[in-house]
């Protein structure tokens, strides 16, 4: 399988490069530094660059979870290959997500940005959001899996968690027009509930098995 | 003295607001040369916006316009709040161009003297033109500056003699879902209310705007009439107007409606009383600095020392 680790797994990496590309090319026309073919991010960047990370962090945050009921629906663990990949993605845009809100948004003043955490709901969870996937950042590596063990599974659960918190986020802070969020409230409805479904109790299957074995 | 601005209806697409070639073309006509200013004004965006406006012929209000630099043509045509046609700002400039403004005409109710339907010609010919230079700020915590064309809405008022009963006056935009894509849709209740006190609504700060950098408003921009008051969060500013009642009670407006919470009727702009989820004490300025610092938000929008006086002895957090 080099295919996939030398040419697939390559390939995708820079696809998820893309809109981050798309936002430094658009910032740096903004500031009238360069100019690269039309790429503009309109009358406000800094909000353009604010919320294009932010919905990408939630994008691959979707995009991770999907990968195990992908794994189960096609009987192949060829999906799992790329699932740290895209959880990397994940933290990848919610660091630059933070890093707009902190150093453009807010002029890089730290005491703005406690105001706005202890003040506003909505950015409370979304830090606490970013704070809880730093851990699973940390122990991405295979290394750490295997010296973790079920802790790391356990660990790792802190995904749903987190998405769900990301989505919050999102929904709190939108002014009337909740379609989109609700959008990401219905992916992950149906991502989290394929979970709950999974690991559902099955007492008829049991209690088969039992009026079998007598 | 008024004379007559009209360029050649060149395109120059460009992103930056040619201000010194808008100063300038105004210092010719304040000049007497009257001559035709042979410049085009704004920097239009590109071809999406077909036609250019027609120009208008006005006079600059240095009096009451504000001494920063105007937002380039291209901020203020493609950054708009309008959710008639849709929720993004980039979203009137694309659904608005075919938006039909004339034949237009404009309801007159409630407690006046004269009422009845005028048509857009009736409400605008007795009114001379002038450029104001206004800030405007919105209650998402951004900010423009905007030359728009207009004239004073209390002049308008006054033709329809409002009895002692007019407290307030009520504005509504069209309703037409067939020409406004986003009134298909349940995002706020249709058609949009705004509502001003009587005296507010009077104050010679409040303008009916149907020009915007000397030229006839773009749709986008509320054509073919709207209101601007200054010292007011952006949305006070309705759009596409077709009717106006002087009311004896406060009219419901429909972002007050909406969450009363967040939305006052008054929505002055107050950097004390926060919008509950964001912090109102700052701006980001839209446009050539956009990656400066936040500015601070000035009480009133600036504008204190001619509209405080309207709110003296009120709670202006509970009144917000």
């Amino acid at each position: 399988m080099w295919q996939v680790r030398w040419v697939l797994k390559p390939v995708v990496f820079a696809a998820c490069l893309l809109p981050a590309l798309h936002l430094g090319l658009g910032a740096l026309n903004a500031t009238g530094v360069l100019h690269f073919g039309g790429i503009s991010l309109g009358a406000d960047p800094v909000k353009v660059m604010l919320h294009t990370c932010g919905r990408w962090t939630l994008n691959f945050l979707m995009i991770t979870l999907c990968m195990t009921p992908l794994k189960d629906l096609t009987h192949s663990v060829f999906w799992l290959r790329f699932r740290r990949m895209f959880g990397l993605f994940a933290f990848f845009y919610v660091l630059l997500h933070f890093s707009v809100y902190l150093l453009l948004d807010q002029s890089g003043k730290l005491g703005a940005l406690w105001q706005d955490i202890v003040k506003r709901p909505y950015i409370t969870i979304g830090m606490l959001g970013l704070l809880l996937l730093i851990p699973l950042a940390l122990t991405s590596t295979a290394k750490s899996q295997r010296r973790l063990g079920r802790r790391w599974t356990q660990l790792h659960n802190l995904i749903y968690v987190i998405a769900t918190l990301g989505v919050w986020h999102f929904w709190w802070q939108v002014k009337k027009d909740i379609r989109e969020p609700l959008l990401y409230v219905g992916g992950l409805t149906l991502l989290l509930g394929y979970r709950l479904w999974k690991r559902r109790p099955r007492v008829s299957v049991a209690r088969f098995a039992r009026t079998d074995a007598s | 003295m008024r004379k007559t601005s009209r360029d050649l209806g060149l395109i120059v697409p460009s992103d930056i607001t040619p201000y010194e070639q808008y100063l300038s073309r105004r210092t010719l006509i304040a000049g007497g040369l009257g001559l035709m200013a042979a410049q085009s004004i704004g920097g239009f965006a590109g071809k999406a916006f077909g036609q250019p406006p027609a120009a208008l012929t006005y006079v600059h209000n240095a009096a009451l316009s504000a001494t920063e630099a105007p937002n380039s043509y291209a901020d203020i045509t493609t950054y708009n709040n309008y959710y008639e046609f849709g929720t993004d700002k980039a979203d009137p400039a694309e659904n608005s161009q075919k938006f039909r403004t004339s034949p237009w005409s404009v309801t007159i109710g409630g407690e006046a003297e004269v009422t009845g339907s005028f048509t857009l010609e009736d409400i605008l010919k007795p009114h001379p033109l002038e450029e104001r230079v206004y800030r405007l700020r919105c209650v998402e915590a951004w900010s423009m500056v905007v030359p728009w064309v207009g004239f004073p809405l209390g002049d308008l008022l006054k033709r329809f003699k409002p009895t002692s009963k007019a407290k307030f006056v009520e504005f509504k935009t069209l309703f037409d879902p067939k020409q406004m894509p986003g009134q298909r849709s349940a995002v706020l209740e249709w058609p949009y209310v705004e509502g001003l006190r009587i005296d507010e609504a009077m104050h010679p700060l409040t303008l009916v705007a149907v020009g915007l950098y000397g030229k006839v408003l773009p749709n986008q921009n509320g054509a073919p009439l709207r209101l601007i008051i200054p010292w007011k969060y952006g949305f006070k500013g309705i759009k596409a107007i077709v009717s106006i009642k002087f009311t004896e009670r406060a009219p419901r407006t429909t972002w007050a409606g909406a969450a009363s919470n967040e939305y006052g009727f008054f929505a002055n702009v107050n950097p004390e009383v926060d919008h509950p989820r964001w912090s109102q004490a700052s701006e980001r300025h839209i446009g050539a600095n956009a990656f400066g610092p936040r500015r601070p938000t000035l009480p009133f929008n600036g504008y204190a020392a001619q509209v405080a006086s309207l709110y003296s002895g009120m709670d202006l957090r509970k009144y917000f």
